[in-house]
C-alpha cells in the first residue's frame, strides 16, 4: 500500500482546493450573491425599492405631459396603526417637484416604533422616480395615541419612458418596535 | 373471509362509482377566456405535440430494437459505436424545434409584459387565509374594499355535511371585474407570500410582503371564474380561494356605484344603535369569516397553537383587554391586528360574539362607539 | 478492454472486517460504508414514503378525513426533505463508495476517515430532523424550498433544528464529494485515463463538483435564515429592508444543480447497465461525457425557472427560457446514446435491464414536460399545480430512484456474493412499473385542470384522478417492501454468484470474485 501511495500524487493539495472553493462559495453567497441582487435591484428596479434620498434636481418641467400618481397604503397583518394617504391620487408633470403626505396613528396603548417600505410599479420606473424626502427614509416612533402627518416629496425625471402614464406608488408598514420580534415567535 | 373481501369490494367500487358520476375527467388546460390564455393554450398544445411526436420517433426506434433484437431470437450484436456526423445531427435537429417553439414563446411573453394603459386598477393583498381586494379609483366618493374569503362550511371540509357543486371554490365575496376592459392588478401581501391564480384569465402572480407586483388582463366572456392560492402559505393555502366575476362594463359599473354605497352606509352602521341580538348575529358571521380557521367553530383553538376562546381570561375578562388583543394584535404570535382588518361595527359584533359564545357568559356587549372610542384612544 | 492482476484475499485475511458493531462504527472500507449509506438511504426511503402514504391517504377523496392542515402540510415537507437529502443523494453516495474504487482499480477511496465521519453524522442529522416532528408547534411545514418569510418569521419553533439538520448534512455531502474527487482524480489504476473510467465514475466525478460548488450555498441560505431568526439581521425580512425574493434566487442557485446532483449518477448507471444487456458497447461514450459536463454548466444558470410567476422582469424570464430549453438538447443527446446503444444489440431483459429501460422511457417523459414548463408564458399555468409534482417525481422517481434500484440489483452479486431471486425481481419491477405510472401520470391532468400543489383538500373537479393516483400510490409503496424482502433473501438464502454474473458487463469491478474481498486491487490492475 505504501509504495503505492507514493507512487501518487498528494490528496492534500485536492483537499486544500476543494476546501478553498467550499469557503469561497459559502463567502459568495453573503459577499457576492446578496450585494449582486441589490445592485441589480437598484439599477433596473426590480421590486420598485426607493431607499435613497436625492437631490432636487433642475428638470424642466414637461408641460405637455400628465403623469397619473397613485398612492397606495398597506398595513402588515400585524401592525395595528392607521395608515392612509391624504390624497389618493394626483396628476404630476415630469420635472416638477410634488409634495404630498401620509397619515399615520398609533392608537394602541403602547409606543411603538413603524418602517414604511415602499414599492413602485411598474417598477421600470423606479430609476425616474426621485425622492428628495420620504417617512420611508427612516424609522417612525409614535408614542401611545399619536398621530402624524409625514411628508413626501418626489419628482419625476422627465426621460421617463414614453408607455408609463400611471405610477402606482405604495408604501408598506411593518412594526419594527422590537428587534427581538422575530426571535421571541420563534423561541416562546 | 371470502364475504368480507366481497364486501370490501362493493364497497370499493360502489365508491368509484358515486365519485365518478360527480366529477369529470378532465384531461387538458382550460383554452380561458382572454386572448393571452388561448396563446398560452396554443404554445401549451404546439410543445406536447412536439414532445409526443419526438416521443414516438424515440420510443419506435427502442421499441423495435427490444422486438427485434433480443437475444433469445437469435440477435447478434453490432459493433458500432460511434458517429460525430449522427451525434451532430441529434444535436442540431432537435436546437432547430426548440428554436421555434423559443420564438413564439417569447412573442406571447411579450404580450404578457405589454402593461400600457389600463382602465381599471385592483389592489390584491394576500393575508393568511384571504384576499382583500381594493379598487383605486380616483373619482370614488368612497373607496372600494373588502375581503373575500372562502365560504365553504367546515362541516362540508369534515364530510359532515354533502359537499356542494363548488366546494373549497367559493367565497363570500367574489370580486367583480368588467369585460373588454384591460384591467390592472396590483399584488402584495400582508404576510407571508401567497399567488393569486385565476386559470381562466391564465393570470398567476405572487403576491410578495414588501414588493408590489402587477400584472393585467382583458377578460373576453363574462362569466364566473374561480381559482386559488398557489403558493404555500401556511395551514390554510388550501382554502383562500379566488372568484372572479365578469361583468358587462355597465353592469360593472353600476355593481362598483353600489359598492360605493353600501361602503358610506357600512360607515354608518357604525353610528347607529346596535341590539345585543344583532351584534350577536352579525358576530357569528364575521367570526366565522376572520376567526374560525384558527379558532375554530365552537371557539376551542387548536392546542399549543391557537389558543381556545371558550372559557379563556381574555374574552371573560374587561373589555378593554378584549379589544386590545383583537384590534392591535399580539406581537410575536399569529394573532394579527384586525383593527385595519374589520369594520368598527364588525369589531364590535365579533367581540361581542366571542364574550358570550360557548358557554362564554359576560353578558356585556361591546358596541361600535366602544370600539371608535378605543381606536381613538378613549 | 481490461485485464487486471490482483493478489486477493489469502495475504490478507488478518485485515477482514472487524467483529461485531464497532466494525460498522470505526470502519474505514470503503465497501462497509458504501453498504451503510445504502442501507441507511433505504430506511429514509422507507420513512419518506411513509409520509407520502399519509399525504395520499388523506388525498384519497375530497374533505379532510385523516389529518390536519398543518400535519399535511409537515408531511409534505418532511417527505421532500427526507427523499431528497436521505433517500437518493445518501443511496448515489453509497453506491459511489462501493464502485468507484473498485470502478477505477484503487484499493479504498483516498480519505478512508473522512469517508467513516462523513456517513456518521448523518443519523444524527436526521433524527434531529425526524424528532422535530415530536415538538411542540410541529415540524418543518414550510415546504422542502422553505420560502422565507413563512420559513423565518412565521415558522414554528423547531425550524432551529431544522437549519442545524441541513448544516450536517450539508457537511457530510461536502466531505463525501471532496473524498469522490481525490478518488477519482489521485486513486486511478495506471492507464486508467480519464476518458477511459466508466461513466458512472465521470457522471460522479461531475456531480461532486457541483456538489462542492452549491452545499455551500445551502449552507450559506439556512445560514442567514438563523441570522435572521435570531440574530435581528434583515436578509429576507422586508421591514427591515431586505427580500424575501433575495431567499429565492440563493436557495434555487443551490437548488437546481441540486437536482442535477440528484439525475447525473442516475445517467452513469443507466450507461454502465443498457450496454451491459444489449451486449453492445454504449454509444458515443464522448459525446455522453460532454453531454454531462454541458448539462452541470447549464445547471448553475437557469434557476430563476423556478420563479417565473415571482415578478422576473421580460428580459430576465426570456433568459431564464431560453437557457433552460437549451438543457434539453444535451439530454436529449443522452437519450438518443441510450437508444442506439440498443439499437441492434443482443437484448435480455433481466431485472436491472428493465429497470434501466424504464428509466430511459419515463424519465424521458419527465424531460418533456420539462420542456413544457421551461416555456415561460404557459409556465404562468403549470407554475405550483400537480403538473410540476407530476415532472419532477417522473424524473426523481422513475428516473433516479429507478437507477438505485437498477443498480442495486447490477450489483447486489458482487456486493453479496449471491444471486437475487430473478423472478421476484421482475415482480417487484413489474409492480413498481406499473404502481408509478398510475400514481405520477393522473397528475399531470390535475396540475392542468387546475390543481395547486401542497393543499390538504381540492375541488371535487379533482376526485377522480386523485384517487387513482392515491392508488397507484399505495400499490407503488406496498411493492417495495417486496424489495426489501428480495435483497434480504438474497442475502440470506441467495444461489452463489460467480465473479461475473452478466454476460456483457465490461468493467473491473467484475475481474473480482464475487462477493467482492473486503481488500480489492491492493496492487492496481493493469489497464490495456
Amino acid at each position: 500500500m505504501s509504495d503505492a501511495d507514493n507512487a501518487r500524487p498528494s490528496h492534500t493539495r485536492i483537499i486544500v482546493k476543494m476546501v478553498f472553493v467550499v469557503f469561497g462559495m459559502l463567502a459568495f453567497v453573503f459577499v457576492g450573491l446578496v450585494p449582486m441582487y441589490n445592485l441589480i435591484c437598484e439599477w433596473t428596479g426590480i421590486t420598485g425599492r426607493t431607499n435613497e434620498a436625492s437631490l432636487v434636481q433642475d428638470y424642466v418641467v414637461d408641460e405637455n405631459r400628465d403623469i397619473k400618481v397613485q398612492f397606495l397604503a398597506n398595513t402588515n397583518a400585524d401592525m395595528p396603526w392607521e395608515f392612509r394617504p391624504m390624497v389618493k391620487t394626483l396628476t404630476a408633470k415630469p420635472g416638477e417637484v410634488v409634495e404630498v403626505s401620509y397619515f399615520a396613528k398609533n392608537a394602541t396603548p403602547r409606543d411603538m416604533t413603524a418602517q414604511a417600505i415602499p414599492s413602485l410599479s411598474p417598477f421600470e420606473v423606479t430609476p425616474y422616480f426621485h425622492k428628495t424626502e420620504c417617512f420611508c427614509f427612516n424609522q417612525q416612533p409614535l408614542l401611545a395615541g399619536e398621530d402624524v402627518e409625514m411628508a413626501l416629496v418626489f419628482q419625476i425625471d422627465p426621460d421617463l419612458p414614453a408607455w408609463v402614464q400611471t405610477i402606482s406608488l405604495s408604501y408598506t408598514l411593518y412594526d419594527v418596535s422590537s428587534e427581538q420580534k422575530s426571535a421571541a415567535l420563534t423561541l416562546q | 373471509m371470502q364475504m368480507k373481501l366481497q364486501r370490501v369490494f362493493i364497497a370499493l367500487t360502489a365508491l368509484l362509482i358515486s365519485s365518478v358520476a360527480r366529477a369529470d375527467w378532465t384531461l387538458n388546460m382550460p383554452r380561458g377566456v382572454t386572448d393571452i390564455s388561448q396563446e398560452i393554450y396554443g404554445l401549451h398544445m404546439l410543445t406536447l405535440w412536439v414532445c409526443v411526436v419526438i416521443g414516438v420517433l424515440v420510443f419506435g426506434v427502442m421499441f423495435y430494437s427490444m422486438f427485434k433484437h433480443r437475444k433469445s431470437k437469435g440477435a447478434v450484436s453490432a459493433n458500432f459505436h460511434e458517429s460525430t456526423k449522427v451525434e451532430l445531427a441529434w444535436t442540431l435537429i432537435p436546437a432547430a424545434v426548440i428554436f421555434v417553439i423559443g420564438v413564439k414563446a417569447t412573442y406571447t411573453l411579450a404580450d404578457m409584459y405589454n402593461f400600457e394603459e389600463s382602465e381599471v386598477t385592483l389592489e390584491v393583498v394576500g393575508y393568511q387565509w384571504r384576499w382583500r381586494y381594493r379598487y383605486i379609483d380616483e373619482n370614488a366618493e368612497q373607496e372600494v374594499s373588502f375581503f373575500s374569503s372562502m365560504s365553504t362550511p367546515r362541516d362540508e371540509i369534515n364530510n359532515r355535511l354533502e359537499k356542494n357543486e363548488n366546494y373549497l371554490l367559493e367565497v363570500d365575496e367574489p370580486v367583480v371585474l368588467p369585460t373588454g376592459t384591460k384591467v390592472r392588478f396590483l399584488l402584495s401581501s400582508a404576510d407571508v407570500i401567497h399567488s393569486w391564480w385565476v386559470p381562466a384569465l391564465a393570470v398567476k402572480k405572487d403576491a410578495i410582503p414588501g414588493i408590489v407586483n402587477e400584472a393585467w388582463t382583458i377578460i373576453n366572456e363574462e362569466g364566473t371564474y374561480r381559482g386559488q392560492c398557489t403558493e404555500l402559505c401556511g395551514k390554510d393555502h388550501g382554502f383562500m380561494p379566488v372568484v372572479v366575476e365578469a361583468v358587462s362594463p355597465e353592469e360593472f359599473e353600476a355593481w362598483l356605484a353600489e359598492k360605493e354605497q353600501a361602503a358610506i352606509e357600512l360607515a354608518e352602521l357604525n353610528d347607529r344603535e346596535w341590539t345585543f341580538d344583532e351584534l350577536m348575529e352579525r358576530g357569528e358571521e364575521v367570526y366565522s369569516s376572520a376567526c374560525a380557521s384558527c379558532h375554530q367553530q365552537n371557539g376551542s383553538g387548536v392546542p399549543g397553537a391557537f389558543p381556545a376562546l371558550a372559557n379563556s381570561p381574555i374574552a371573560l375578562g374587561a373589555a378593554e383587554g378584549h379589544l386590545d388583543v383583537v384590534v392591535n394584535g399580539v406581537r410575536g404570535t399569529a394573532m394579527a391586528a384586525y383593527g385595519n382588518q374589520l369594520s368598527d361595527a364588525d369589531m364590535a359584533a365579533v367581540i361581542t360574539y366571542e364574550r358570550n359564545a360557548w358557554g362564554n357568559d359576560v353578558g356585556d356587549m361591546v358596541t361600535p362607539i366602544d370600539v371608535y372610542n378605543f381606536k381613538a384612544g378613549e | 478492454m481490461t485485464t487486471a492482476t490482483h493478489d486477493h484475499d489469502h495475504d490478507h485475511e488478518h485485515h477482514g472486517p472487524a467483529k461485531g458493531l464497532t466494525r460498522w462504527l470505526y470502519t474505514t472500507n470503503h465497501k462497509d460504508i458504501g453498504t451503510m449509506y445504502l442501507w441507511f438511504s433505504f430506511a429514509m426511503f422507507l420513512l419518506g414514503g411513509t409520509f407520502a402514504m399519509v399525504i395520499r391517504a388523506e388525498l384519497f377523496q375530497p374533505g379532510l378525513q385523516l389529518v390536519q392542515p398543518e400535519f399535511f402540510n409537515q408531511m409534505t415537507t418532511m417527505h421532500g426533505l427526507i427523499m431528497v437529502f436521505g433517500a437518493v443523494m445518501p443511496a448515489f453516495v453509497g453506491l459511489a463508495n462501493w464502485m468507484i474504487p473498485m470502478m477505477v482499480g484503487a484499493p479504498d477511496m483516498a480519505l478512508p476517515r473522512m469517508n467513516n465521519l462523513s456517513f456518521w453524522i448523518l443519523p444524527f442529522a436526521f433524527a434531529m430532523l425526524t424528532s422535530t416532528l415530536f415538538m411542540e408547534g410541529g415540524g418543518p411545514n414550510f415546504g422542502w424550498t422553505f420560502y422565507a418569510p413563512l420559513s423565518t418569521t412565521y415558522a414554528p419553533p423547531s425550524v432551529t433544528f431544522f437549519i442545524f439538520a441541513v448544516h450536517i448534512m450539508g457537511a457530510s455531502s461536502i466531505m463525501g464529494a471532496i473524498n469522490i474527487v481525490a478518488t477519482i482524480l489521485n486513486m486511478r489504476a495506471p492507464g486508467m485515463t480519464l476518458m477511459k473510467m466508466p461513466l458512472f465514475v465521470w457522471t460522479w466525478l461531475i456531480t461532486a463538483y457541483l456538489l462542492i460548488a452549491v452545499m455551500p450555498v445551502l449552507a450559506g441560505v439556512v445560514t442567514m435564515m438563523l441570522m435572521d431568526i435570531h440574530f435581528g439581521t434583515a436578509f429576507f425580512n422586508a421591514a427591515g429592508g431586505g427580500s424575501p425574493v433575495l431567499f429565492q434566487h440563493i436557495f434555487w442557485f443551490f437548488g437546481h444543480p441540486e437536482v442535477y446532483i440528484m439525475i447525473l449518477p442516475a445517467f452513469g448507471i443507466v450507461s454502465a447497465i443498457i450496454p451491459a444487456f444489449a451486449r453492445k458497447q454504449l454509444f458515443g461514450y464522448s459525446s455522453m461525457v460532454y453531454a454531462t459536463a454541458s448539462i452541470a454548466f447549464l445547471s448553475f444558470i437557469v434557476w430563476a425557472h423556478h420563479m417565473f410567476t415571482v415578478g422576473i422582469p421580460f428580459l430576465g424570464e426570456a433568459f431564464f427560457m431560453w437557457a433552460t430549453m437549451l438543457i434539453s438538447i444535451p439530454t436529449g443527446v443522452k437519450v438518443f446514446n441510450w437508444v442506439t446503444t440498443m439499437f441492434r444489440g443482443s437484448i435480455t431483459f433481466e431485472t436491472p435491464m428493465l429497470f434501466a429501460i424504464c428509466f430511459v422511457v419515463l424519465f424521458t417523459i419527465g424531460g418533456f414536460s420539462g420542456l413544457m414548463l421551461a416555456v415561460a408564458p404557459a409556465d404562468f399555468q403549470y407554475h405550483d399545480t400537480y403538473f410540476v409534482v407530476a415532472h419532477f417525481h417522473y424524473v426523481l422517481v422513475p428516473g433516479a430512484v429507478f437507477s438505485i434500484m437498477a443498480g442495486v440489483y447490477y450489483w447486489l452479486p458482487k456486493w453479496s456474493g449471491k444471486m437475487y431471486n430473478e423472478t421476484l425481481g421482475k415482480v417487484h419491477f413489474w409492480l413498481s412499473f406499473i404502481g408509478v405510472n398510475v400514481l405520477f401520470f393522473p397528475q399531470h391532468f390535475l396540475g392542468l385542470a387546475g390543481m395547486p400543489r401542497r393543499i390538504p383538500d381540492y375541488a371535487l373537479q379533482f376526485a377522480d384522478f386523485n384517487m387513482v393516483s392515491s392508488i397507484g400510490g399505495f400499490l407503488f409503496g406496498a411493492s417495495q417492501l417486496l424489495f426489501l424482502y428480495i435483497v434480504v433473501h438474497t442475502i440470506v438464502a441467495g444461489k452463489p454468484a460467480p465473479a461475473k454474473p452478466w454476460e456483457g458487463a465490461e468493467g473491473l469491478e467484475w475481474t473480482v470474485d464475487s462477493p467482492a474481498p473486503y481488500h480489492t486491487f491492493s496492487t492496481p490492475p493493469k489497464i490495456d
